[in-house]
């Protein structure tokens, strides 16, 4: 087992941050650019844990999820743009409390 | 082979009736009925040489080669389903009168759909496809999928072409139906996994589930389970609250085969199913059953009565009347039994023509309510002849097929339960109150003269001619029911030991 | 030689289909020919068959076909025809065809005559099925088929919801007897194993000692049906009502027949009778009791139709009288005269309402005998017969009746008492309405007289009433000898007196007026006691009260279905919940995040705390 320049805890705690922050960004941003954005830094934050837990225990494993995470996140963003035209399109504007046509 | 290619005639003619409508509007019921015809011819024609049907042979439920017809291939054999599907005397009464009335539904949709043909008599053939797997299905995966497939196009049947609350009707007839087949399916379920745990294999079959040895407890609870998907098809008291919006607000042809074919499927089921699966538990419910039966047909009597709608009426008149056959069921002898098949074949008849009436009415009037009738003998006394027959059959006359039907049951009954019985002749008075009520308030009376007397028509040759069938069926089954009784003995004599032992006489 | 016996029934039948299924195409010479034709045809086909066994009075039997065949109840299309059965089909097919002769005229002018014939010839055949049938099934059959035409004929103008209203009333008070009658049969085929009736009245002698409890019940039970269809206490109400059909159906069915069928039922299964001696006092105080009753409301009637109605009534009291006292043959008997002497008074009656522009209420008649002279003296004789003044049919009759009811052992001579007080109300209210109706000052005139094809049949009638006493019935072979004493002299010469004392009253009270009664009716008690008759006693207010309005009530409650209100509380439960959570779907994704985190935090913690233990 190779000794990390960084403590495996170190990394987690900013993984653990850095996901708290974005998910903290999704639950109080209104603009659906933003919130998307803070996805990202969510997903970003977990392929932060992924790289380093795969560091630690030497596995390749991690480095693979990392690149699969992203080629998810690459998806995600083209969906999820689109979806955002389309929201722009419909209600002209981009704050999602506006955008409240599903409410019971 | 025979068997499927009947229910198969039926449903690819559907499809070739739904196709058929690009043709013109009136090729899709021409179309239907062909089909309906010559599936009979089909099914009669495979039937006359049956040297098991001229000697008249009982059937003994647990062997499958002493039936008139049996089929059977594996379908999935790892849970024990197969295809298979077996024709005795009971199934092939009800296949005849499935068949016969759904002509007839035919003619009643002759004039009265006005939009859809195509899909309309498709959903009819469908419909009737799936009664005739339900009569002649004996697995009982395949039975409870036969189940389904009768309710769907019936559903879409009352959604569609009903009346002016159908939504709310075809969904109250759906759930009411789906939520009891649940009910059966889980029972279902359950009896095969206690088959396995004393066999060492699946089956599905209804001749291997006979006689499936299990726990006094057990037993009861899946009983309840079919008798209440068997009792809210019938229907019974206290479930019949489905029934008369659903025929109040589905078209003519659909309450012609809900009432004259669907509701047997219930009565089948209790005949066929309940009572020989589970005796045991079944004749220690049959007090209960037996009290339901009287109550149903009080109660039908009395709303019956209290209605001003002449569908509404005639439904509950349907619920009086299949207190009947639940008396005839539980029972349990065979003067009872064969009241209770009799009633089936007999109030068939008679409530298709008098929904048939009740349509024709609506057709020219655009009205239900017999407050706006009255006197309608006057401008139409064909009709009102038609209405007064099937009204006297309807609450009981000699001669006719019902009054044979509720004699034996009665008498039947007067064996287990001489009490209950005099209770359940009251019926007899009641139905002739309501009976005649509809009489009095739609066709006799002073003619209203809010009715422009000229624009009202009398029945034509059309309607004419499918009421005489029912006419002359009613006839010969209140002075001669003798065939239909010894077809149904086939099944009765020897079905009759599979039930309720403690109640033979 | 009698191979032709189902012809009988099947004659009037045929017709009766053709007239249903050709009402529209026929001619009215037509319909009259068939209607009246083929019942005349059953009529001399029965005096074949009458000449026939008087020579060989040998009962036959002739089975057609099973009817149904389930285990051991195997009733079947059977006919059985004894002297008995004679009787009865000679009253049906003879008065039957004199009626329709009748009917021929006073309906011709009804828009739907086919119709009329039709449910006419449809009611001769099922009531020629119920007095032939072998088993009581069958019998049920024609039971029902008679209260059946009966219901359409009484309800024949049907554009009068009075008329539909009568013959609703008809069917379902009938069928209440019916019901309960029916019940007999299912006991008696339980008890029994058969409902062949010559079997089961031998099979019942085997198997029960006179007085057991089970005879008195089947008793009881066949007496409902009879005092259902023949209208006795308690189920009379129906047949004044039932005066609203054209008169002559009253004739045929509400005087000369389906109202004895009662009366037939008990004299065919008298063995069954025999073992209840109970079971026949219940019939003879039953009977007794409706003359009496029936009498005195005859006495305060006003419409015509309503007074030979109630005599009816009384007059089929008089044969449940004689019946329950064990005088089958009185009791046939005068089932005989009084079909002649009442079809011939409802005839008549019915000549004068056709003569009249439909008028009922006697007051206003008046002096018709010199303007209506056939009708006249038919009705007189008529009236005598029912009076039963000596020399008359009725007269050998009631007579019989009465000498044979002070013999009966327990109770006999006030059973005589109560006749004779029933003869004497008789005598009065039957010339109550001749001096009425015929002498006195004119109030109206009639257009017309009759012709003949209404002629014919009120002085062939006529004769009838006359001679019917010196019949002799071909029933010695069907009822058991009675061997009574001939009671005191005096009894006789009492029962013979009454009547005359009572016409001679009725002569006082209503044409001589020597006597008036004026203080007597005008009092307090008199017009209440007046009222109370004219009403009926008061007996369907009663039936109204107890049971017609309460059922009306009970369908108007629960006509919107009570059983349904549990699933809509269900379908109710369910659409308050979701009204309450659909209020959580804001549509703000924000809120969804929130909540879906809390969520997520939540579980993580307590999956924390569980799995992984305390943290």
């Amino acid at each position: 087992m190779n000794e990390l320049a960084v403590p495996l805890n170190h990394l987690l705690f900013l993984s653990g941050l850095l996901f708290s922050i974005g998910m903290l960004g999704v639950m109080i941003r209104r603009n659906i650019i933003f919130i998307l954005m803070s996805i990202e830094v969510m997903l970003n934050a977990c392929a932060l844990a992924f790289v380093g837990a795969g560091a630690h225990w030497g596995q390749p494993d991690g480095q693979v999820m990392y690149v699969m995470i992203l080629s998810i996140a690459a998806a995600e963003v083209a969906v999820g743009l689109g979806l955002v035209l389309q929201i722009q399109r419909r209600f002209k504007t981009l704050d999602m409390d506006q955008a409240n046509r599903m409410r019971g | 082979m025979v068997l499927v290619n009947l229910i198969l005639i039926l449903l690819l003619g559907g499809v070739v009736a739904a196709v058929s409508e690009r043709v013109s509007s009136t090729t899709p019921r021409q179309v239907a009925l062909l089909v309906i015809v010559l599936a009979f011819l089909y099914l009669v024609s495979e039937l006359s040489g049956l040297d098991s049907l001229n000697q008249l042979q009982p059937s003994t439920p647990n062997d499958p080669n002493s039936w008139l017809i049996h089929f059977k291939a594996s379908w999935i054999p790892a849970f024990g389903i197969s295809i298979e599907f077996a024709l005795d005397g009971l199934s092939l009464l009800m296949v005849l009168l499935t068949l016969v009335l759904g002509a007839i539904a035919v003619s009643a949709s002759w004039t009265d759909i006005t939009e859809r043909h195509g899909f309309f008599e498709a959903n009819l053939l469908w419909t009737i496809a799936g009664v005739l797997g339900v009569f002649m299905a004996l697995d009982l995966f395949l039975f409870f999928l036969f189940w389904e497939v009768m309710l769907i196009p019936m559903y879409f049947l009352i959604a569609i072409w009903g009346h002016e609350n159908r939504g709310y009707a075809a969904m109250k007839f759906f759930i009411f139906t789906q939520a009891s087949g649940l009910l059966m399916l889980v029972a279902t379920l359950a009896l095969v996994a206690v088959y396995r745990d004393s066999m060492g294999h699946y089956s599905f079959s209804y001749f291997d589930l006979l006689n499936t040895p299990m726990a006094k407890n057990t037993a009861w609870w899946l009983m309840l389970g079919f008798f209440v998907a068997f009792v809210v098809k019938l229907p019974g008291f206290p479930f019949h609250t489905w029934l008369p919006d659903a025929h109040t607000q589905a078209p003519t042809a659909g309450s012609v085969i809900l009432a004259g074919i669907l509701l047997k499927t219930g009565a089948y089921g209790l005949i066929r199913f309940t009572v020989p699966l589970f005796p045991d538990a079944a004749l220690e419910f049959s007090n209960v059953a037996l009290t339901l039966g009287v109550a149903g047909i009080i109660y039908g009597a009395v709303l019956a009565f209290g209605q001003t709608d002449f569908k509404r009426l005639v439904a509950y008149s349907s619920v009086s009347h299949m207190g009947f056959i639940l008396l005839g069921v539980y029972a349990w002898n065979e003067l009872a039994l064969q009241g209770a098949v009799m009633q089936m074949v007999a109030h068939g008849f008679s409530t298709a023509a008098l929904f048939m009436i009740a349509g024709s009415l609506q057709e020219r009037l655009h009205t239900r309510e017999m407050p706006k009738m009255s006197g309608l003998w006057q401008s139409m006394p064909r009709m009102g002849a038609m209405a007064m027959f099937f009204v006297l059959a309807s609450l009981g006359l000699p001669g006719l097929g019902n009054f044979v039907a509720e004699f034996l049951v009665l008498l039947g009954l007067f064996q287990v339960n001489p009490w209950l019985t005099v209770l359940a002749s009251m019926g007899l008075i009641t139905g002739a109150i309501y009976s005649l009520m509809l009489m009095q308030r739609s066709f006799q009376g002073e003619p209203n003269p809010q009715l422009e007397t000229k624009t009202l028509t009398d029945f034509g040759s059309r309607e004419l001619l499918t009421m005489a069938v029912m006419v002359i069926a009613l006839v010969v089954l209140g002075i001669y029911p003798q065939p239909v009784l010894d077809i149904a003995q086939m099944t009765i004599a020897s079905t009759l030991k599979f039930g309720l032992p403690g109640a033979m006489p | 030689m009698t191979d032709y016996i189902w012809l009988i029934p099947i004659l009037p039948l045929i017709s009766s289909i053709t007239l249903m299924l050709g009402s529209a195409y026929l001619g009215r010479s037509v319909i009259a020919t068939l209607g009246v034709g083929s019942v005349g045809l059953a009529a001399v086909l029965t005096g074949a068959l009458a000449y026939n066994f008087l020579h060989a009075p040998e009962p036959i039997h002739v089975v057609y076909w099973t009817w149904m065949q389930v285990g051991q109840f195997d009733p079947s299309i059977a006919f059985y025809f004894d002297g008995l059965t004679l009787v009865m089909m000679s009253v049906i097919t003879g008065v039957g065809f004199l009626i329709h002769l009748f009917s021929s005229e006073f309906m011709e002018h009804d828009n739907s005559y086919a119709r009329y014939f039709a449910y006419l010839n449809m009611f001769v055949a099922a009531m020629l099925i119920l007095v032939l049938a072998d088993n009581l099934l069958l019998m049920y059959l024609g039971w029902e088929g008679v209260g059946t035409c009966s219901y359409l004929l009484v309800g024949f103008w049907y554009q009068h919801s009075a008329n539909g209203r009568a013959a609703r009333k008809a069917f379902i008070v009938t069928r209440i007897g019916d019901t309960a009658m029916a019940i007999g049969l299912l006991v008696l085929f339980t008890e029994l194993g058969t409902l062949n009736i010559q079997d089961l009245v031998a099979a019942a002698q085997a198997k029960w000692q006179v007085g057991d409890v089970i005879p008195l019940l089947i008793c009881v039970l066949l007496l409902a049906g009879a005092a259902g269809k023949s209208a006795q206490l308690p189920l009379h109400t129906w047949l004044p009502d039932a005066m609203a059909g054209p008169t002559p159906v009253s004739a045929l069915i509400h005087a000369a027949t389906m109202v004895t069928a009662g009366v037939y039922l008990i004299a065919r299964t008298h063995g069954l009778f025999l073992l209840s001696p109970d079971a026949m006092t219940v019939v003879a105080v039953v009977g007794l009791l409706t003359s009496l009753v029936a009498a005195f409301t005859a006495l305060a009637q006003h419409d015509i139709k309503r007074i030979l109605a109630y005599s009816t009534i009384s007059q089929i009291g008089y044969m449940f009288l004689a019946l329950g006292v064990g005088a089958w043959t009185a009791g046939v008997f005068h089932l005989m005269t009084h079909a002649f002497f009442k079809a011939l008074l409802f005839l008549g009656s019915g000549a004068i309402i056709h003569c009249l522009h439909h008028e009922h209420d006697i007051f206003k008649m008046g002096g018709l005998r010199s303007r209506m002279p056939v009708t006249f003296w038919s009705f007189l004789i008529g009236s005598a017969a029912l009076a039963a003044l000596p020399l008359t049919s009725g007269f050998f009759s009631k007579d019989l009746i009465l000498l044979q009811a002070y013999q009966q052992a327990n109770i006999g001579p006030l059973l005589w008492v109560g006749g004779l007080g029933g003869a004497l109300l008789t005598a009065i209210y039957s010339f109550r309405l001749v001096f009425i109706v015929f002498f006195g000052h004119a109030n109206t005139s009639p257009d017309r007289e009759i012709g003949w094809r209404m002629a014919i049949p009120l002085i062939l009638l006529c004769a009838l009433s006359l001679i019917g006493g010196y019949f002799s019935l071909p029933v010695e072979k069907v009822f058991p000898i009675d061997d009574n004493q001939h009671p005191d002299q005096w009894v006789e010469l009492v029962s013979i007196s009454i009547p005359i004392f009572g016409v001679f009253l009725a002569y006082l009270l209503f044409l001589g007026r020597q006597l008036d009664p004026g203080f007597l009716i005008e009092s307090a008690s008199g017009r209440w006691l007046k009222q109370f008759w004219y009403s009926g006693w008061k007996i369907d207010r009663l039936y109204d009260l107890a049971l017609v309005n309460p059922y009306y009530w009970i369908a108007t409650i629960a006509r919107n279905e009570p059983v349904d209100k549990f699933y809509q509380s269900i379908v109710i439960t369910n659409q308050t919940l979701n009204a309450a959570l659909s209020k959580m779907q804001t549509g703000r994704m924000r809120g969804y995040i929130v909540s879906m985190v809390i969520g997520l935090i939540g579980f993580l913690g307590l999956s924390l705390f569980f799995v992984a233990g305390a943290v």
